[in-house]
């Protein structure tokens, strides 16, 4: 097993790579010079030719690339115009309220989403399973950022049970009760289409699973039909369902930008947000770089929670 | 993806119905009535008697909904919102409509130039299009807008710019596999360039891909667009999409929340659309994917009530043994079809006794072993006759608890197939002591021991360490092992044996077969044991039972049917078994197919494939009868000599 992870952790790392590349060449995505561009048409040539320099524009392209890529393997992302702090201060101290969302959302979405599943299969054609097919139905198509606003108006502004957003009480204690207080809505908007897609999977799984020989040797043991399915059947869907959610980590982590705004979450969305509005590239940069980054590293957790629970898994 | 698979895919697209079979599909229906009143009131914005979506009029702002001379109310700047709706709808539809075009433009022109060219061209491309994958689906689309700034045109480019790998890797696993195919050869052959063949033979081919994915990501790009322009970076006041109304809308959530909750809905109403639409496309142009199709089975077998399935007087008069089937009919219906797999077995197993039952495959041998404690899968079998006696106790239609404590308990079956009938993902080791845990309420090491016991008894080589072992690791024949110390860990009366010994080779075969006559006669366990294979029945069992299309053809002690046949089936079947020594003699093998059991022909089923059969065998229903004392035979010539 640790050979398997070791040889994981040996994949990303190309993957990491580029996702430094990508990152880096959206700046030459920006139209004209990059310089006027973020500082804008108003800013006196000292501080343009400034910039250019501390970027690195003035050299080739691939030269540029290694000497930003030296500065975020050093944890220098550059300096953030218009909060005149380093990127990676204001990145890391953002990055904790955003895995604390995500991480709400992902564990609701597992829990519940392969619960409906489980129940739509056992139960196909059944009241329970149309119940659930509806519910996924509208659970995906339905807008985070619409559902976080429904959210806010009826259980914050009119039944008053949760907080409109933020994610302490001004002048609170900042304790974790008041913190799940504040992750309720906002992570179960976020959950709500990840959850759908959970669901389904699991339902289409399970009914794949049912079918096998070897859920018929179980009920020929006389084993109960709770441990058919959760010990037999379920383990086998579930080898297919980890890849898929962590997957789903990667639409979470995007619509944590949606949530973040309506709930005023003070993450990394709501971070990148302002800074797209303010043009404040490097800031983006390091904001994006290190989700991704992130992501990259929630899938190798799945992959690793797939070969432990599938011994047919090999290096 | 395999060949077969792209047959059976684009098959049913070639037919006409597309739209008819789409008709048939009431949600698919409800999704393409939704998108088209969208589209159209869209299309016919600037037709429509509407207020310009624009004017403002600050004295009647936030008028609510069904006030004078605004039907849906007005927004903060007094601005109509019926009329900002449907320009909304506009607008947004366009540009998802767009966005979904760009991106399959460059996704499939990626994915058939990977897929066709194949080599380093391949690799580099979809490396770059991995690249894509590995960012989080909306952050790539931020960090362009964040370049190109915010706005309708620039949010539109980067939404497609994050769909063009579904098209790409889609199109490129369908190419590939074309790529291998006759039809492309033939074309290079022809002399037709690289960019020909893309365009006229793998193109036409991967539309329905193409078609699949459009369908798919519509929803997504519509709902993402208007999420950009919900964050303020997509569209630009004045211009407005449903995202933008929705954003402005949501700072008037306390005071006016129709103004938010209006375009909500409109953006919610188009993606539900698309999505029903795009599911209903999916089902029909690509089967494979149809999800939750299928039937699982349920617990156990489904049976008709006790007073339908009783059987006649006369097989019911005879005093049962340890287990006896009587008149046991259990039928398949699939759609209008009903299959007669076991069309009315009567027989007896007494304590002890080793019974074999023959026939080829599809004469309902499986069907009817598995009915006896439920295993048949329902949907779509069904019992619809008879009844299974345990001690006198009928097993069809028992209480599930009841049939659970008999299954592997009293009475254990051994599959076929060890590798699928055994959990990939649990221990060997692990699977038989569930069983027995189930069974006795004994303790995990408790029940370990007697696993390790079980598996020396079933000379599987260093028991103890195979304990742990996983399914995979073992060889079929150290599987059907453990199959058999699964089937004997809980002492049976009665094992159920499937042709445990058909997917080994030879010198396997009569390793585990000895094996399993030496345990269940120490045990004093009943066989009954299921085969295609006459040769293997002598060694075994005291008594034969054969069976063709789902009915006993003919029965009797070993001695006399291999002594006597008295069916011309039996004999048939006699006659293809190899004699060890004796090479010269010829193997005859059956001339034609045993008849489908959904439509049995009248009289004897044999009678099509019997070169002895008389008119009078075609004309009715042909009794099973004694011929000798134990002796019987379906057939009306079975006193003549063969």
């Amino acid at each position: 097993m640790l050979s398997y992870i070791a040889h994981r952790l040996l994949l990303t790392i190309p993957v990491l790579f580029g996702i430094t590349v990508m990152v880096f060449l959206v700046i030459s995505l920006i139209p004209g010079d990059p310089a006027t561009a973020i500082l804008g048409s108003y800013a006196t040539p000292e501080n343009v030719a400034k910039l250019n320099k501390d970027l690195g524009l003035d050299r080739p392209l691939p030269l540029q690339y290694l000497a930003w890529l030296g500065g975020v393997l050093g944890g220098d992302f550059g300096r953030s115009y218009s909060l005149n702090r380093p990127v990676i201060d204001e990145v890391l101290e953002r990055f904790g309220p955003t895995l604390i969302l995500a991480s709400a959302a992902l564990f609701l979405c597992v829990l519940f989403g392969v619960a409906a599943g489980v129940v739509a299969a056992v139960k196909q054609y059944g009241w329970q399973d149309k119940l659930v097919t509806l519910i996924v139905l509208i659970g995906i198509s339905t807008p985070s950022f619409f559902l976080g606003i429904m959210m806010i108006l009826w259980f914050a502004v009119r039944l008053k049970w949760f907080p409109t957003g933020g994610m302490y009480e001004l002048f609170g204690d900042e304790g974790l009760l008041d913190l799940l207080h504040h992750l309720v809505l906002p992570a179960f908007s976020l959950a709500v289409v990840a959850t759908g897609v959970v669901a389904r999977l699991t339902r289409s799984n399970m009914l794949e699973v049912l079918r096998q020989d070897y859920v018929r040797t179980a009920r020929a043991k006389g084993l109960r039909e709770g441990a058919v399915i959760y010990r037999h059947a379920l383990k086998n869907a579930l080898v297919n369902i980890i890849p898929v959610i962590g997957v789903q980590a990667g639409f979470v982590l995007g619509g944590a930008v949606y949530i973040e705004s309506v709930f005023q979450w003070p993450g990394i969305g709501r971070m990148l947000v302002t800074a797209i509005s303010t043009r404040d590239i490097l800031l983006v940069q390091g904001g994006v770089l290190v989700v991704a980054a992130s992501y990259v590293m929630l899938n190798l957790v799945a992959d690793v929670l797939q070969a432990l629970l599938d011994p047919r898994v090999k290096v | 993806m395999t060949d077969t698979s792209l047959n059976e895919m684009d098959a049913p697209a070639r037919r006409p119905g597309v739209l008819a079979r789409l008709r048939g599909n009431g949600l698919a229906m409800l999704g393409f009535a939704l998108m088209l009143a969208l589209g159209l009131l869209a299309l016919a914005a600037p037709l429509l008697p509407l207020a310009d979506p624009d004017i403002t009029n600050v004295a009647a702002r936030l008028q609510p909904p069904f006030s004078d001379g605004a039907l849906l109310g007005t927004d903060q700047l007094g601005r109509d919102m019926l009329s900002r709706l449907v320009w909304g709808t506009r607008v947004s539809l366009a540009v998802g409509l767009v966005a979904t075009l760009v991106a399959t433009l460059i996704g499939a022109f990626i994915g058939l130039v990977a897929g066709y060219y194949g080599g380093r061209l391949d690799n580099i491309l979809m490396r770059g299009i991995d690249m894509l994958m590995a960012f989080p689906y909306l952050l790539l689309a931020l960090a362009i807008v964040a370049a190109l700034g915010p706005g309708l045109l620039n949010a539109m480019f980067a939404i497609a710019l994050v769909n063009i790998p579904f098209f790409a890797r889609a199109v490129r696993g369908a190419t590939v596999s074309l790529t291998g195919r006759e039809f492309v050869d033939a074309a290079r052959l022809c002399g037709l360039s690289g960019p020909r063949i893309i365009g006229s033979e793998l193109l036409p081919n991967v539309m329905p891909i193409i078609v699949i994915t459009m369908s798919t990501t519509l929803g997504w790009m519509v709902l993402e667009t208007a999420g950009l322009s919900f964050l303020g970076l997509g569209a630009q006041p004045p211009q407005a999409d449903l995202g933008s109304m929705l954003g402005d809308g949501r700072k008037l959530i306390l005071t006016a929340p129709y103004v938010a909750t209006l375009p909500g809905l409109v953006i919610l109403f188009l993606v539900v659309g698309t999505n029903l639409l795009g599911d209903g496309l999916r089902d029909i142009l690509d089967p494979r994917l149809k999800a939750g199709q299928l039937s699982r089975p349920v617990a156990a077998t489904a049976a008709a009530p006790p007073a339908a399935r009783r059987p006649d007087d006369e097989t019911e008069a005879s005093a049962p043994g340890l287990l006896a089937l009587r008149a046991l009919r259990t039928h398949f219906e699939v759609g209008e079809e009903t299959y007669k797999a076991v069309n009315g077995v009567t027989f007896d197993v007494s304590a002890g006794e080793a019974v074999a039952i023959v026939g080829e495959s599809g004469s309902g041998k499986t069907v009817m072993a598995m009915s006896i404690l439920g295993l048949v899968a329902t949907p779509p079998g069904r019992i619809v006759g008879g009844q299974v006696l345990y001690g006198g106790e009928d097993m069809v239609g028992a209480p599930l608890p009841r049939l659970q404590d008999i299954r592997g308990d009293r009475i254990a079956y051994i599959f076929q197939d060890p590798l699928t009938t055994l959990n990939p993902l649990i221990p060997v080791g692990e699977q038989v002591a569930e069983s027995i845990r189930r069974h006795r309420g004994i303790g995990r090491q408790e029940a370990r021991d007697r696993v390790l016991a079980l598996f020396e008894a079933v000379q599987i080589p260093d028991a103890a360490a195979r304990l742990d072992a996983y399914p995979h690791e073992l060889s079929g024949g150290q599987r059907q092992r453990v199959g058999i110390a699964m089937a004997l860990a809980n002492d049976p009366e009665v094992l159920i044996a499937d042709e445990p010994t058909t997917a080994l080779d030879v010198t396997t075969q009569a390793q585990i077969l000895k094996l399993l006559d030496r345990l269940r006669r120490e045990q004093g366990a009943a066989l009954l044991f299921i085969t295609h294979d006459f040769g293997v029945v002598s060694e075994l069992c005291d008594r034969v039972i054969v069976m063709y299309a789902g009915q006993m053809v003919e029965s009797g002690t070993v001695a006399q049917v291999f002594a006597a046949p008295r069916h011309p089936y039996t004999r048939r079947l006699m006659a293809c078994v190899p004699v060890l020594g004796s090479p010269e003699r010829a193997l005859d093998a059956i001339p034609g197919l045993p008849p489908p059991v959904n439509r049995l022909p009248k009289g004897c089923a044999f009678a099509p494939r019997c070169d002895r059969a008389l008119p009078s065998c075609r004309s009715g229903e042909i009794a099973l009868r004694p011929v000798a004392p134990d002796h019987l035979a379906r057939c009306i010539r079975a006193e003549e000599e063969a």
